[in-house]
């Protein structure tokens, strides 16, 4: 049986909100993120006029989603056609940041985690950055045994890319890494693996 | 006081046993024949002579092998080492607090001069003779931290001070009790300590932060906690779960004397004065269940704590595979005599 545990040490985030003592509005989103942004920016044109924008669109699905976002006035717009050409741009802009910058970031859980992780390198508490997951549940893993980070983890167990073992996923969740924890689930027992299991939530 | 050290391993062969003063001395943790978490924290007063608790820091029998199986940890996995690059004030901090507690209390083994700046340390057991500038890392063979925690027994982990709370930015964790420093490192408390069952309801990790946050310099605390392990391996950590794991399924009715292990480990915190940062050692001493037995009254209360420890928390443990035949062999060496209360032997 796989006990999927909620951990402390996986953050929680809820819903954008526009901080309104910001001076600059320095907004991160990637594929389903655009919704939770259009969300608090589309009736706020003065917020609007004070926000960088940096957009990834990395899923190929139709028609690009920053057409829903282009001609709204903002302050600048960085569309990216990958998440790490996105986190370049944004070291960037957090580089010339300035006091009463605020950070937000929307879209899945790990895009979120990624930025945060980024942005701490920049000294920006975590806590400070207002995030919203939207889309993929998909996690970032490490494997604790052989180290590999695997990007898109949906099931638990799941074979590991690096040494090939099955690995739980733990609710274990580093910052700074910007991944879960994965542990060879049949440790005690070799070759007693159970069923690979979606990962829900 | 002049140590004799044991020539002995704690992989492969597994030659390390405990002398009969080891065993005599080693920290046993239950003071009562039931166990449940709580803020066991007290004050890292000087305790009995001979004692684990009669120096800040303890060196004993076990130091030398055990600073050996470290070096061979770090050379397989150097990750177990880290330090964020603003955690060097308190590195600074720990080769201070060690060395001079070391040399203090252990002058035939360890000897300490300090002319302003200039140290001389000399590590005996070791066969260590450095000169070096405090405060210069140019100076040492290994960045600060590193340097005197190969030479000291214990995993040390640094945590700083900030936003209320304390966060694990340095470490040198190689014989760890199943958590990874290379995951972990930069975490605050309440992060690291996720993974625990129970404790977070008891509301005990917001006591311990909140007692924590208020430690002063000069008034070290410590604690006690505890664990099982099969086979007496220093190194049960995460990245290598997956060679020592299948160890718990090992364990038989003939075997456990041997193999089954108590580990406990002794947890001490101090204040540093320059960083303003926490010392968090985990000093762990293990002891096997033949040994365990030759003292009648920890036979007895062992037996009735492993018995009756809650299902969550055997779980976490690890000892669910193997809790049965253990209880069952240790129910021998127990006639349901009462106990005295306290830890000691009778």
């Amino acid at each position: 049986m796989i006990e999927i545990s909620q951990f402390d040490s996986r953050p929680t985030c809820g819903r954008l909100a526009l901080d309104p003592r910001a001076r600059t509005h320095l907004v991160a989103a990637e594929d389903e993120g655009v919704g939770a942004i259009l969300d608090i920016f589309t009736g706020a044109s003065d917020a609007r006029s004070r926000a960088i924008l940096l957009y990834a669109e990395t899923g190929d699905r139709g028609a690009p989603r920053s057409d829903s976002l282009v001609g709204l006035g903002w302050a600048a717009f960085h569309p990216a056609a990958s998440r790490s050409a996105l986190l370049a741009d944004l070291d960037g802009v957090l580089d010339a940041a300035t006091m009463g910058t605020r950070l937000y970031a929307a879209g899945s859980e790990s895009f979120v985690g990624a930025v945060i992780a980024r942005a701490a390198g920049f000294g920006v508490v975590p806590q400070s950055v207002i995030a919203e997951k939207r889309g993929s549940l998909a996690r970032r893993v490490q494997c604790v045994h052989c180290k590999h980070v695997a990007e898109a983890v949906t099931v638990s167990p799941y074979r590991c890319p690096g040494c090939g073992q099955s690995l739980l996923v733990r609710d274990h969740f580093s910052r700074r890494l910007s991944a879960f924890q994965g542990v060879r689930i049949d440790a005690e027992m070799p070759g007693d693996i159970p069923p690979a299991q979606e990962l829900t939530r | 006081m002049t140590l004799h050290f044991k020539k002995e391993s704690f992989r492969d062969d597994f030659t390390f046993s405990n002398s009969r003063e080891a065993i005599r001395r080693f920290p046993f943790p239950f003071e009562k024949d039931e166990y449940m978490y709580s803020v066991n924290i007290e004050q890292h007063m000087p305790g009995p002579a001979k004692s684990p608790f009669e120096f800040p820091i303890d060196i004993d029998e076990h130091y030398v092998a055990e600073m050996h199986d470290r070096a061979l940890v770090l050379k397989e996995d150097p990750g177990r080492c880290q330090s964020l690059p603003h955690m060097i004030t308190a590195e600074w901090d720990l080769v201070e607090l060690l060395m001079e507690s070391m040399a203090k209390h252990y002058p035939e083994h360890f000897q300490l001069t300090r002319d302003g700046d200039a140290w001389h340390w000399i590590n005996r057991p070791l066969g260590i003779d450095q000169r070096f500038t405090f405060g210069d890392t140019a100076t040492l063979p290994h960045p600060p931290m590193e340097y005197i925690t190969r030479q000291c027994q214990g995993d040390f982990a640094l945590l700083d001070q900030r936003l209320g709370n304390l966060w694990m930015d340095s470490g040198m964790i190689t014989g760890q009790a199943d958590w990874s420093l290379d995951f972990d490192i930069g975490m605050n408390f309440m992060e690291w300590h996720a993974p625990v069952p129970l404790a977070k309801d008891m509301g005990v990790f917001e006591r311990a932060l909140k007692f924590l946050l208020n430690l002063q310099q000069g008034r070290p605390v410590r604690r006690l906690n505890w664990t099982m392990t099969i086979n007496p391996r220093l190194d049960t950590s995460p990245e290598n779960y997956d060679k020592w794991g299948r160890d718990r399924t090992t364990v038989t009715p003939e075997n456990v004397g041997d193999k089954v292990h108590l580990r406990v480990e002794l947890q001490a915190m101090w204040r540093l004065p320059r960083s303003n940062a926490i010392v968090f050692s985990i000093r762990a001493y293990m002891i096997s269940m033949n040994e365990l037995v030759t003292v009648p009254k920890w036979a007895r209360r062992f037996h009735r704590v492993l018995r009756d420890v809650r299902g969550e928390l055997a779980e976490y443990k690890g000892l669910s595979r193997y809790r049965d035949t253990t209880v069952a062999w240790l129910a021998r060496y127990d006639d349901g005599a009462p106990t005295s209360p306290g830890f000691a032997p009778d």
